[in-house]
């Protein structure tokens, strides 16, 4: 970075990258280009800032100005501003929502300042496209240092003191995975990066891939040599082209520096990473899925053991760990296990990375320690709730977590809080509900997640997912009875205790901690048959208001059953048992009488 | 058998074939093969599997097991512009179901179903990393944020021709 | 081997390391249910897709409950199988289960030899929570001329995809679609008819319901039995009648040849005949090509193949045509026993008794689904008048038993009619693998070297072990046997043939693993092999008990070749007994 003056870093994450930063990109170019400053100015399309809520994102350094929400338009402005002039686009700028005030830098956001990246720390601020400017933050040399000075087992001694555990769901300890599969002897190995993100709601491992692909392959090499493998994998959803386009890039480069190959950096270590696609099957996030997957056969899971680590890709020992947990590998070689495990709480070591999403003003990914409260990631990070709406609660570990009120919400986060709550860590979705949600409804979504992603194999992930599923619409319709809870309960604890594999053991935690959670709102849905949300469609009651009706008529025009009656110029009355709430008389309605109770 | 016979030409078995040698023709690269085809053909007739199936070694019968697996391969061609409404769960507690409804009711399709103009296929697929933008519509590569009820029918505009 | 010790329902057992929570209970006599879980003992056939969750137990110190199945034993390990919370596990994993399953099982037509209905009656389920508002998966039902597939059915054991793939690598079916929908079917849900389909019939025999039947073809044997135009014949396959008895209660490996002939008679059958004298018959065309393929090549001529494969299974042939068909001129042209019984039945017999072939019909009782196809084949009628015209399954007879108020159990045992109802053991050992090219050696031997055959049990060609092979002396030539039973095993010597590796000059080939007795049409075994191994002791008690046990001394051949066909492998016997093969398999067809 040394010829240029100054870096406009502008966000290339899918949420920028949607909202056409690749426009932005080019005009900031072609506006400096016009003014001849292209050799002191650089204009770097990098991986996720983590404020999606804002984006498109552009930030300039080295002043560290944050501009949000910026328009390709707006390219000529910064350029002649801020680049020429160095004076700051006030309109660009965030604004803070308290004090209304303009924060250009982004360390001063409530946003960012709870924030600890370790997993994200090259994210927005390198170019993941260029192999030199993750070398020029200490890239590469976590891989030198435990390739020249430490023995494999010094290495998997060093992840297994950080204390670091898998980031993908299951929280298995890290260092001890690889010991695993360190032990078992065989002439081939394999390390597999799980990049198969298939949660509703989470982007993180898709940030980190496209904002910097090389700590995942860094850690890739560095837990090859830890186990003995010279190969490596990453299992990668389909459904994600920019991060296929820069690991490919990644790859290319690392090899060309020698960093991936043979014989590294001349110690005889020789590691080499191939790409294999996932087709959408969320239940390939399931190690021995994936694997299958990855064989060429349909993503079934199999019963463990064997583990991988004994027996997996081709029947060879095979580590299989997700995105964020190896883009951490690299900080934690570098700085050390004592420095890891001294973050964090006293299970869960180091940082998190969070997709913050729903009806949160923020919207974003975030990294915290382990240990942050719920409610700082909310209200503080988050800012809060939007449209000035009550929260209700938030889902934790997508539709295999559960969903955490008010009371959990100066719980510290970690592995083990999170299960005693009720829900589970997963790969780190957090999707705020407020209280327009009902908990009914929003079970029924995530069961109808799992029934279409259940693979079928085994039987109560394949019927008894799908009679949840049921069983909750009966209710939204109101249809249902207070033994049906019953019913649903042990369904849920059935379907948990026999299921094959993760996605059924987990596929009901959405029922059993919304009805623990929430339990008032079930039972007003059967016994009062009262959507206390008013999101059931079944349970609302469309009722003219017998003061603003005018007798006009256009409601009973409107309703396709004829369920509207009364005479022109008189009160209109809607029958109930006829109404199939189809909202069409509320929309025609121009003196506001018809209301939902 | 909902996909449309297609007459596979030389032109389109010698692909599958030197598609097939690209990955060694190793039964372990089904899915790679299979991504590869529907990148070309634009779906996985039938006809296409079965000369897979020739050219891996694999049962036809395997191979339309992996196809009807994984949600990304399809047995129907799609339309020239692909509706994607994205369902994730950020998406859903914006209203992306309200969305996807206004889309059935304006291109008279089910999901999963394509305009008998072959103009739209209507799609719902889960979680494209962009949930700032949530709900987020997806046509071709397009991509859509924030999208309301009401901004359907303008979208749907922007493609009559 | 090191043993450990656990407790199971407070029992203590040591067990090898590696053996499952389910076996190690066997052994303590618990029976765990389980619906998916199967596995043929010495037959190396398991399936272990671990999918049902019925076989659950509570481990203790794990958080969920363990399949037995697959869940192998730990040291100090303590098993509940029938604590409240597995108990009731299983009762809602069930009632999963039967809530996609129909309900019409009285009309079923695996009614009352099904391992679902046994397992709901078993586990008490006497009714079905939330049916009314369930969905269900549905399919299109397939009839193809053996197996009828009924999806609505299929639970999902897997245990067919696992015959048809693993044991067969015949790849017609698969598991498709996911969750709800999964089931298990050919390619594009099309009908088994356009697979490669060899209607072994080892995907019906180990179906737990009623989603992988047989064709029925009972009724239209009745018919022809109550058409006084029609003269009806029967055959009897050898393996039929060690297994009949299985079905009225008789102990596995019950020999019922004779009460079996009194059944068939008092069903009205006119004339109760034997395939074992057709096993015979088929002895001499294919010993003799054997001997004529095997000296022209032992003189160097290049056009006589080897090694000669044997070509009576239905399911092997079909097999060899869908996936071998550059090596179709390689086995036997001999017709299969049923097709030269039903050829000579209609020539030779016919003419005998002064009747038309059309005015009579042929039934063969067969351990076999992929007889009812053969019998169907084009090549195998004149003037569209079949050789064989229906061809019914052990268990599709004892059920025609049954209708007929007949109790087998008590008849007095009968003989089968002259003249093709004569048989030597040779015949008999049709039944079994390895029995065939015993057979065959039997009397190549004798006409080869002109010697009479001292020991005439080769018992080195017996056996239940896959592929397996012998070097039998023709007094000082060397003739190398192979013997291959389950198409997967028989894979791996064609294999062999066509990479030109094969150092065998005569193979064997049953589809079914077992051989016929453990063919797609025998009663069902449930998973259990000693019924398959009592079956072919009970198979080789009868060669032993036979007066004759060679097929060339079977008087009735003698006189059928003196009557009527010549000698073995002439212009005549050409004609009748031997057919060819097809190429079946799928072309591409390139559109300009």
């Amino acid at each position: 970075m040394s010829k240029y003056s100054m870096h406009l870093l502008v966000c290339g994450g899918t949420g920028c990258h949607a909202a056409e930063s690749d426009a932005i990109v080019c005009n900031l170019r072609d506006e400096l280009e016009a003014k001849g400053l292209l050799d002191s100015v650089q204009v770097i399309l990098t991986g996720c800032f983590g404020f999606c809520e804002k984006g498109p994102i552009v930030k300039v350094m080295p002043d560290n100005t944050f501009y949000v929400q910026v328009k390709p338009e707006d390219a000529q402005t910064i350029v002649e501003e801020h680049v020429i002039k160095g004076r700051k686009v006030n309109r660009l700028l965030y604004k803070d929502p308290l004090t209304k005030e303009a924060v250009s830098d982004s360390k001063h956001m409530v946003f960012y300042k709870k924030q600890m990246r370790i997993a994200l720390r090259n994210c927005g601020f390198i170019n993941p496209e260029n192999i030199d400017e993750y070398i020029a933050r200490d890239g590469y040399q976590a891989l030198g240092k435990v390739l020249t000075e430490m023995s494999p087992e010094e290495t998997i001694k060093l992840v297994k003191d950080s204390g670091q555990r898998g980031r993908g769901g299951g929280g298995f300890s890290t260092g001890l995975k690889w010991e695993l599969a360190r032990k078992n002897v065989s002439d081939e190995k394999y390390v597999v990066c799980n990049a198969d993100e298939g949660d509703p709601g989470a982007f993180m491992d898709r940030s980190v891939l496209e904002g910097d692909p090389h700590s995942v392959l860094e850690a890739m090499a560095i837990c090859g040599y830890s186990i003995g493998a010279s190969d490596g994998l990453i299992y990668i959803r389909a459904e994600y082209p920019l991060a296929i386009e820069r690991l490919k890039i990644a790859i290319g480069q690392a090899r060309e520096y020698g960093l991936l190959g043979d014989n590294i950096f001349g110690t005889g270590f020789s590691f080499d990473i191939t790409l294999r696609y996932g087709a959408g099957a969320f239940v390939c996030g399931e190690e021995t899925a994936l694997i299958h997957s990855m064989e060429g056969l349909r993503g079934e899971p199999t019963v463990k053991p064997p583990f991988p680590a004994e027996s997996g890709y081709r029947n060879k020992p095979t580590n299989v760990n997700n995105v964020e947990t190896f883009a951490s590998i690299p900080a934690i070689i570098l700085k050390g296990a004592r420095w890891y495990s001294s973050i964090g709480t006293e299970k869960s070591k180091g940082t998190k990375v969070f997709a913050l999403a729903g009806k949160i003003n923020n919207v974003g990914l975030i990294e915290v320690p382990m240990g942050t409260t719920l409610r700082e990631v909310i209200f503080e990070i988050g800012g809060g709730i939007r449209n000035v709406k009550k929260f209700k609660g938030v889902q934790t570990g997508g539709p295999s977590g559960g969903c955490l009120t008010e009371k959990h919400l100066d719980t510290p986060i970690d592995f083990d809080n999170l299960i005693a709550a009720g829900s589970m860590m997963g790969s780190g979705a957090m999707i705020v509900l407020d209280e327009d949600d009902c908990m009914v409804s929003m079970a029924k979504f995530f069961l109808e997640f799992t029934v279409e992603e259940s693979c079928g194999k085994c039987a109560p992930c394949r019927i008894g997912n799908k009679r949840l599923h049921e069983l909750l619409g009966q209710i939204c319709e109101g249809k249902g009875s207070l033994a049906d809870l019953d019913r649903l309960k042990n369904m849920s604890l059935v379907i948990k205790d026999t299921s094959l594999c993760g996605l059924g053991q987990t596929s009901p935690n959405p029922v059993l901690s919304m009805m623990d959670n929430f339990r008032e709102e079930y039972v007003a849905h059967v016994t009062h048959k009262k959507c206390p949300a008013g999101q059931c469609k079944s349970l609302m009651e469309y009722i003219i208001n017998l003061d603003n009706c005018v007798g006009c008529t256009a409601c009973a025009r409107v309703c396709p059953v004829n369920a509207i009656t009364g005479e022109r110029k008189e009160v209109h009355l809607i029958n109930s048992a006829t109404c199939i709430k189809c909202g069409a008389c509320m929309e025609k309605c121009k003196f506001d009488a018809i209301y939902i109770s | 058998m909902s996909s449309i016979k297609i007459e596979l030409r030389n032109e389109d078995v010698d692909f599958i074939k030197a598609t097939c040698s690209k990955f060694n023709s190793d039964p372990q690269e089904l899915i790679n093969v299979l991504h590869s085809c529907q990148e070309h053909f634009g779906y996985l007739p039938a006809e296409v599997q079965e000369v897979v199936s020739g050219h891996l070694n694999v049962p036809v019968a395997k191979v339309y097991g992996v196809v009807t697996f994984y949600s990304f391969f399809t047995m129907t061609p799609k339309g020239k512009h692909p509706i994607s409404i994205c369902m994730g769960t950020a998406c859903y507690v914006r209203g992306a179901e309200k969305v996807l409804e206004e889309f059935r009711k304006e291109l008279k399709i089910q999901v999963g179903g394509t305009t008998s103009d072959n103009k739209f296929s209507l799609s719902s697929l889960r979680c494209v990393g962009a949930c700032g933008l949530a709900p987020v519509v997806l046509v071709g590569d397009k991509t859509y944020g924030r999208v309301a009820p009401d901004d359907i029918k303008g979208i749907l505009k922007e493609y009559e021709k | 081997m090191e043993t450990i010790k656990l407790t199971i329902d407070n029992k203590e057992i040591d067990v090898h390391r590696g053996t499952t929570i389910y076996k190690a209970a066997r052994e303590l006599g618990i029976d765990i249910p389980t619906l998916c879980y199967m596995e043929l003992h010495d037959m190396g056939i398991e399936n272990n897709p671990a999918g049902c969750r019925i076989c659950v137990a509570e481990v203790e110190g794990r958080r969920n409950l363990a399949p037995t199945c697959s869940t192998k034993c730990e040291p100090g390990m303590k098993v509940k199988t029938h604590s409240t919370r597995v108990l009731n596990a299983r009762r809602t994993v069930m009632e999963f289960i039967l809530s996609d399953h129909p309900k019409d099982c009285l009309v079923c037509s695996k009614s009352g030899n099904c391992e679902l209905q046994d397992m709901s009656h078993r586990l008490g389920i006497r009714e079905i929570p939330g049916q009314e508002f369930a969905a269900t998966s549905t399919y299109r039902k397939d009839t193809s001329p053996s197996i009828i597939r009924d999806l609505d059915k299929c639970i999902m054991c897997r245990r067919c995809e696992m015959m048809c793939n693993e044991v067969q690598t015949v790849g017609a079916l698969s598991a498709v679609n996911r969750g709800f929908m999964a089931t298990v079917a050919p390619a594009f849900e099309q009908n088994l008819e356009y697979s490669t389909c060899t209607y072994c019939g080892q995907c019906v025999s180990v179906c737990p319901t009623g989603a992988l039947t047989e064709v029925n073809h009972v009724p239209q044997v009745l018919r022809a039995l109550n058409d006084p135009t029609k003269t009806v014949v029967v055959q009897t396959a050898p393996a039929v009648r060690v297994a009949l008895g299985e079905e009225f209660g008789l102990a596995p490996g019950s020999i019922v040849t004779g009460k079996m002939t009194a059944a068939l008679r008092a069903l009205g059958f006119d004339y109760v005949f034997d395939t074992d004298f057709a096993a015979d018959l088929t002895i001499m065309e294919e010993g003799t090509e054997l001997l004529d393929r095997l000296t022209r090549h032992l003189k160097g001529d290049k056009t006589a193949r080897i090694p000669i494969l044997t070509s009576c299974c239905p399911g092997w042939v079909n097999f060899f045509e869908h996936y071998f068909p550059d090596l179709k001129d390689v086995p036997s042209t001999a017709k299969s026993p049923q097709q030269m019984f039903g050829a000579i039945a209609k020539s030779y017999f016919a003419d005998k008794i002064g009747i038309n072939r059309k005015d009579m019909v042929v039934v063969s009782i067969m351990p076999c689904l992929a007889k009812k196809y053969e019998c169907q084949r084009d090549e195998f009628s004149v003037d569209g008048n079949p050789d064989v015209d229906y061809s019914i399954s052990t268990r599709e007879l004892a059920n025609f038993i049954k209708q007929a108020n007949i109790d087998i159990k008590n008849l007095h045992d009968e003989e089968f009619d002259a003249p093709l109802g004569e048989s030597t053991g040779a015949g008999v050992i049709f039944g079994a693998t390895g029995g065939v090219i015993e057979a065959a050696c039997r009397t190549a031997y004798e006409v080869y070297t002109g010697k009479k055959l001292e020991r005439i049990d080769f018992t080195e060609l017996r056996g239940m072990e896959g592929v397996r092979s012998a070097t039998i002396d023709f007094n000082g030539l060397p003739v190398n046997i192979g013997i291959a039973h389950g198409l997967g095993n028989a894979r791996k010597l064609l294999d062999e043939v066509r990479s030109g590796k094969s150092q065998f000059h005569a193979i064997e080939v049953m589809a079914c693993p077992g051989g016929c007795i453990g063919g797609g049409g025998q009663p069902l075994h449930h998973g259990n092999s000693e019924i398959i191994k009592a079956r072919a002791a009970a198979i080789y008690a009868e060669d032993r008990k036979k007066p004759l046990r060679k097929s060339h001394e079977n008087p009735f051949i003698i006189k059928l070749y003196d009557e009527f066909l010549g000698k073995p492998g002439s212009e005549k016997a050409h004609h009748l007994l031997h057919t060819h093969y097809f190429d079946k398999k799928k072309k591409i067809i390139v559109k300009k």
